[in-house]
């Protein structure tokens, strides 16, 4: 039953999240702040991660390939495929999840404790409207970028790793990457980030939105935005995989 | 006016608020004082529009408050400034932005005129100057003036304060209390202040209820406080050896 009613208790905040917003240029404040908070302070990580694990997918698939009947090239197009379809879309979703989830958490759980929200109601302004929309619309427009950026460190640091190592001629890693490319895998990538963001930033807000207690409590909050947001992704991974790619 | 008619509130099957009627009036000090647990700051959260209430009314000037849709409430929200206990600024923003949010967000003022609004109310609360700081930069005392500059930038016509000197020391508690007390004849404000401070009780205490296990058992002025015959007002009053000195 308590799920249930948090289910529904969630839904009731979402809805009132996606109400017009009372002020045009305090939501596009709200919206500029949450691009930068949200999406331009998460581009160091993800930098360091997409290149380090397009460099890691790499080796491994040479490592892996060591038939002379397989042409080098299918190391490009494997690490390509892998970093398109899945790495980067919903590895790097979950570890925006835990970086971005505990941090919208956190800090609406604290406005929470510390009367800020109450502050808000009671002025007549509608706090998940003016928390909560901002921050979902900036993940929505913004981690697709994140994700696009990603793919392409992905892909630069296999290059690199195989021409500095000697493993993948450069030529060879450039044809596979270029090979039977799909334009709806990354169609597929970025709906499945998409829905990953919508996640991440409802769920996460949904948690610091409903904290009751102290900063325990905040803290709680913010590891089970972590927890609930990742799996709900690995959920509606399985789920989009099957309705977009069968 | 503030009218106050037979509410009642309840948390799981525990009565905290026990049909409480009473009136705040306009351009006066209004207390609700009593011990901690007592139920002033749920009477206060009921009449605010926090917490919906199990029975009874709120008026604000004839006009209905309690339990109607929130979209309803807007316009009386708007003419209500509220100080919380911990101040609640809003920790992203500065204090010209705190101040500058609710013109923000419910007028059409020109960038120019909000300025000097700010500017006005900051003057008022003597913190002049203090535009481009954060909440985290200042003193328990600023943060509180700070929250009734935020709270009266609308100039509401009522104004309601949880514990406005808690945790403050006693000389800058009367500062708090002297500006409350300025501001409301000032701007005519119906001012309602929680709280379990004598010394507020003496120096503001145009009107006082008392409220006692949810139920108000005594009301009266800063001037019959002293000397009423009233047990439980007795026992909250004379409760310190200060107090006790005083009646003797």
């Amino acid at each position: 039953m308590n799920i249930l009613y948090q289910i529904g208790d969630y839904v009731v905040m979402v809805l009132q999240a996606f109400k017009k917003p009372d002020k045009g240029f305090v939501f596009r404040r709200q919206l500029l702040y949450d691009f930068k908070r949200l999406g331009v302070d998460s581009i160091s990580i993800i930098a360091i991660i997409s290149l380090f694990t397009g460099a890691i997918i790499a080796i491994q698939m040479a490592y892996n390939i060591d038939s002379p009947f397989i042409a080098k090239s299918i190391i490009g197009f494997s690490t390509r495929q892998m970093l398109v379809l899945e790495i980067s879309p919903t590895i790097i979703s979950l570890i925006l999840a835990g970086k971005v989830g505990s941090r919208i958490a956190s800090e609406i759980g604290t406005m929470r404790i510390t009367e800020q929200i109450d502050a808000l109601r009671v002025m007549g302004v509608n706090p998940p409207n003016y928390l909560v929309l901002p921050k979902i619309t900036a993940a929505m427009i913004y981690f697709p970028v994140l994700i696009v950026f990603s793919i392409f460190l992905g892909i630069f640091g296999g290059w690199v790793m195989g021409s500095v190592t000697g493993l993948i001629p450069s030529s060879d890693y450039i044809i596979g990457i270029r090979s039977w490319f799909d334009p709806f895998t990354l169609t597929y990538a970025m709906i499945k980030t998409v829905v990953f963001a919508f996640i991440i930033t409802s769920v996460s807000a949904y948690k610091g939105y409903t904290v009751k207690g102290g900063s325990v409590e905040v803290g709680q909050a913010s590891t089970e935005a972590i927890v609930v947001s990742s799996i709900l992704i690995i959920f509606f991974d399985l789920v989009l995989t099957q309705l977009l790619l069968t | 006016m503030i009218e106050v008619k037979n509410i009642s509130k309840s948390f799981g099957g525990q009565l905290i608020v026990d049909n409480v009627s009473t009136t705040f009036d306009e351009g006066k000090t209004n207390l609700i004082i009593g011990q901690s647990g007592s139920g002033k700051t749920v009477l206060m959260k009921c009449c605010i529009g926090l917490y919906d209430v199990d029975s009874g009314e709120v008026d604000f000037h004839g006009r209905r408050f309690s339990n109607i849709p929130d979209k309803k409430r807007k316009h009386i929200r708007q003419e209500m400034g509220v100080l919380f206990q911990g101040g609640a600024l809003f920790d992203s923003l500065t204090v010209e932005e705190n101040i500058m949010f609710p013109l923000d967000m419910f007028t059409d003022m020109c960038l120019k005129a909000k300025k000097e609004r700010v500017n006005y109310v900051l003057e008022n609360v003597n913190l002049a100057g203090t535009n481009n700081k954060y909440p985290a930069e200042l003193s328990g005392g600023m943060v509180k003036r700070v929250a009734i500059a935020r709270a009266i930038s609308l100039m509401p016509k009522y104004l309601f304060a949880d514990e406005p000197n808690s945790g403050l020391d006693p000389k800058t508690a009367e500062r708090i209390d002297e500006l409350l007390s300025t501001l409301t004849k000032k701007f005519n404000m119906t001012t309602v202040i929680n709280t379990h401070d004598m010394n507020s009780v003496l120096q503001i205490g145009e009107k006082i209820c008392f409220i006692n296990h949810g139920k108000i058992c005594w009301e009266g002025t800063k001037e019959t406080i002293l000397t009423s015959d009233k047990k439980e007002l007795n026992d909250f009053v004379f409760a310190t050896e200060l107090t006790r000195r005083i009646k003797r």
